[in-house]
């Protein structure tokens, strides 16, 4: 693997972290403020086909324009289903996981339904041509700067040429931290999340508040939807989310729910997904893969030893890594080569983020009053 | 507000919420063009209609029965289970396993060994997030939907690395035997001189879809455990004072969960398809979630939302075939049904007492 690939990988990481740490940062205003949002896959979803449609429907007329007429619509459509979940789970004070997997399929239904009766291309819209996309930026200097050893192409190929809204979701970084622990709204709605009542008590409305968080968090969502559609493709597919949503989400819990972090999460999410497009299989010595899933299995021995439910669960787990080594060893031998499958990789994030969620590797603990509706006569 | 009577609770809410879900949907089809009452009406021909409409009808609803039981009784511990969809995947894989590679005599014993095998694959798959919540806190929810996703991952690994027949070029695994055969509805009614539509999916399946409600409904209603799960579901510092272990309560319920949805398995895989293929599921594990919330997490209730996303599948197919409504209307179906039946359940509870202390002041 020389410079140059390991450039353009890390390129591509940039383009795929983009929409997970939009929709990151989306998931930590709306949970810091006490409401989880497992929608935030059809949220995406939604504004994607909104701003591509708009975009496609508005190139003619609006020349260059269009992709922001887009993005607009995009976060029309995010705002909309983010209001949806604000009224079933602040005004009526329901279920808000059940009103985030409804959310969900109603995006996931929608767009088919209204791609279908609009542009009648099996869901689908029309591919985006000039005007109806992002285009790449190009910061000042590439040109002068490309033939520096080095610094140059990380310059020119990695920090340039990436569209607007990469720039834009990397710049919410430093602002959501700024808004969420430097400002007297971001100590509200952190503590909106943590004790409601106290707020209240405070004076402060706590609806308003929490409508105010998921507002932010339906634009937040709105603006990677588009950026999926018109920044990342040109054009919006059938269900072309494809679990974003949900490893945004899992990089919010890797994160501990801290912007910053979410930085790092969403770019080292967006690395598998980068290593494993390029390298589908990706082949190890089959003596280092048994020997870590060895260590692996003695690690899960010794954490379940203080129980016997522990040792059960955790035990068993053990014995099936144990089981796939011995598989290894008897289909290849110690000295050939394993494939690691490309399955694996795309899989990698939802296990990282169980073992993340099993504390092991730090305890990860959400705002405390997160899922539970604020009931005033308490 | 004074609480509902029993009866409105149970019956009229689910009821309201399934209207308002069908005049947005009628709305949806008027506003993309076409006419909602030829819809309905093609729909209703479509899913109820004829004998063969039936045996889809009842073969989808033999699905949803299974993962809304699954979804059913993990709501009873207060447990939210949204990994049905990968419960059921691996319940696939497991009975896949049974019959490919083991050489049944009869249909019946390849019956009893998949229902074990779907059961015991399905649990497995549960065990780890019950676990996760059990012992580490860890949301149920979230390592669920972690789940289904790594289910998906490994049921792609599977069925195109290991189990895929050399030379073909889907990834599915090889057509189990003629042995695993399980005799279609329409091959017993038809043997009893009811005439049924051959060629139609529904299969003893069933029966054992109508087994699993009787029995959920004596274990959540009639034993000490269900009583315990029940309990703990209600209010667990009440649980906990009672002698009852969440621990323990936690992983039985969600190992039942995870043991129902992991049965779908043989009615879609052992019934229907006859082999393995990718993505077999198609989303029953989260209509699950959708039939136990209209169904109340009652096994009758479950029965009947059962029946009708049942019907509102195949009726969804047959608008596909015939008409330029896309079949994903049912999607946007099911969404609103999740919607009003489940998180704006609060509203139409609102709406429903408001009319309720009218009448009452009418009467006064």
């Amino acid at each position: 693997m020389d410079f140059l690939t390991i450039i353009q990988i890390l390129d591509s990481t940039v383009r795929l972290a983009t929409p997970l740490l939009l929709a990151c940062l989306a998931g930590l205003f709306s949970e810091r403020a006490g409401i989880f949002d497992i929608g935030l896959e059809g949220k995406m979803l939604a504004a994607a086909f909104a701003s591509a449609s708009v975009a496609y429907l508005a190139s003619p007329g609006w020349g260059g324009l269009a992709v922001w007429v887009g993005l607009l619509a995009g976060i029309f459509a995010s705002v909309l289903l983010s209001l949806l979940h604000g009224l079933a789970s602040i005004t009526f004070r329901g279920n808000q996981l059940i009103s985030g997997v409804a959310i969900n399929f109603l995006a996931s239904g929608l767009t088919v339904l209204i791609g279908l009766s609009v542009f009648k291309l099996g869901g689908r819209t029309p591919q985006l041509t000039d005007g109806g996309r992002f285009e790449g930026v190009t910061l000042p200097f590439a040109g002068a700067l490309g033939d520096i050893p080095f610094f140059g192409p990380i310059y020119v190929e990695l920090l340039s040429g990436h569209t607007i809204l990469v720039y834009v979701a990397m710049l919410f970084v430093p602002l959501s931290w700024f808004v969420l622990f430097r400002t007297r709204f971001g100590l509200r709605l952190r503590a909106v999340g943590e004790n409601p009542a106290a707020v209240d008590t405070a004076g402060i409305s706590v609806v308003r508040l929490r409508y105010i968080a998921v507002i932010m968090c339906g634009v937040l969502c709105g603006i990677a939807g588009a950026y999926l559609a018109t920044g990342l493709a040109a054009g919006f597919v059938k269900e072309m989310s494809a679990g974003r949503g949900f490893i945004a989400l899992a990089a919010l819990i890797f994160a501990k729910w801290r912007p910053v972090q979410a930085l790092g999460a969403t770019l080292l999410f967006g690395l598998l997904e980068a290593i494993s497009n390029r390298y589908p299989n990706i082949d190890m010595p089959a003596s280092l893969l048994i020997v870590v899933l060895v260590v692996l299995a003695a690690v899960l021995f010794f954490a379940g030893r203080k129980s016997k439910l522990d040792l059960s669960v955790l035990g068993g787990l053990g014995v099936i890594l144990l089981a796939i080594a011995a598989w290894i060893m008897t289909t290849t031998g110690l000295g050939g080569v394993a494939t690691l499958p490309s399955q694996f990789m795309q899989a990698l994030p939802y296990i990282l983020t169980v073992i993340i969620l099993a504390g092991f590797v730090g305890k990860a603990i959400p705002p405390r009053a997160g899922g539970q509706p604020y009931v005033k006569e308490r | 507000m004074e609480p509902l009577p029993k009866w409105a609770d149970l019956v009229l809410v689910p009821v309201v919420g399934l209207v308002l879900a069908f005049i947005c949907s009628a709305l949806m089809i008027l506003a993309t063009g076409h006419d909602p009452r030829e819809a309905v009406q093609l729909m209703v021909e479509g899913s109820v209609g004829s004998t063969y409409a039936w045996g889809f009808t009842l073969y989808y609803a033999t699905n949803f029965i299974f993962t809304g039981l699954a979804v059913a009784v993990a709501f009873h511990a207060a447990m939210f289970n949204i990994g049905g969809e990968g419960q059921a995947a691996l319940g696939g894989l497991g009975v896949a396993l049974v019959c490919l590679f083991i050489p049944w005599p009869h249909w019946t014993l390849a019956l009893l060994g998949a229902t074990a095998a779907g059961a015991a694959f399905g649990a497995l798959w549960a065990t780890l997030p019950a676990w996760l919540q059990a012992r580490r806190g860890s949301h149920i929810v979230i390592t669920t939907i972690m789940f289904n996703f790594i289910a998906a991952a490994l049921l792609n690994y599977v069925l195109v690395n290991v189990l895929r027949p050399a030379g073909a070029m889907d990834p599915a695994t090889a057509k189990f035997t003629e042995a695993t055969h399980l005799p279609s509805l329409s091959d017993w009614l038809n043997a009893v001189g009811i005439p049924f539509a051959a060629r139609t999916p529904a299969n003893v399946t069933l029966f054992i879809a109508l087994l699993a409600c009787v029995l959920v409904y004596l274990l959540i209603w009639r034993t000490k455990l269900g009583f315990e799960i029940r309990s703990l579901g209600k209010s667990e510092p009440a649980a906990v004072y009672g002698g009852i272990s969440p621990v323990k309560i936690i992983m039985i319920s969600m190992m039942l969960s995870g043991g129902l949805a992991g049965l779908m398995a043989i009615n879609n895989v052992m019934g229907e398809a006859e082999r393995l293929v990718l993505n077999s599921v198609e989303g029953a594990g989260f209509i699950g979630i959708a039939v136990a919330l209209m169904g109340r997490s009652h096994p009758i209730g479950i029965l009947f939302a059962a029946l009708l996303f049942g019907a509102l599948y195949q009726g969804g197919a047959e608008l596909g075939l015939w008409t330029q409504i896309p079949r994903e209307l049912v999607i946007v179906i099911q969404a609103l049904v999740i919607l009003f039946t489940g998180a704006l359940d609060q509203m139409i509870r609102m709406f429903v007492g408001k009319l309720f202390a009218m009448r009452r002041k009418a009467e006064v």
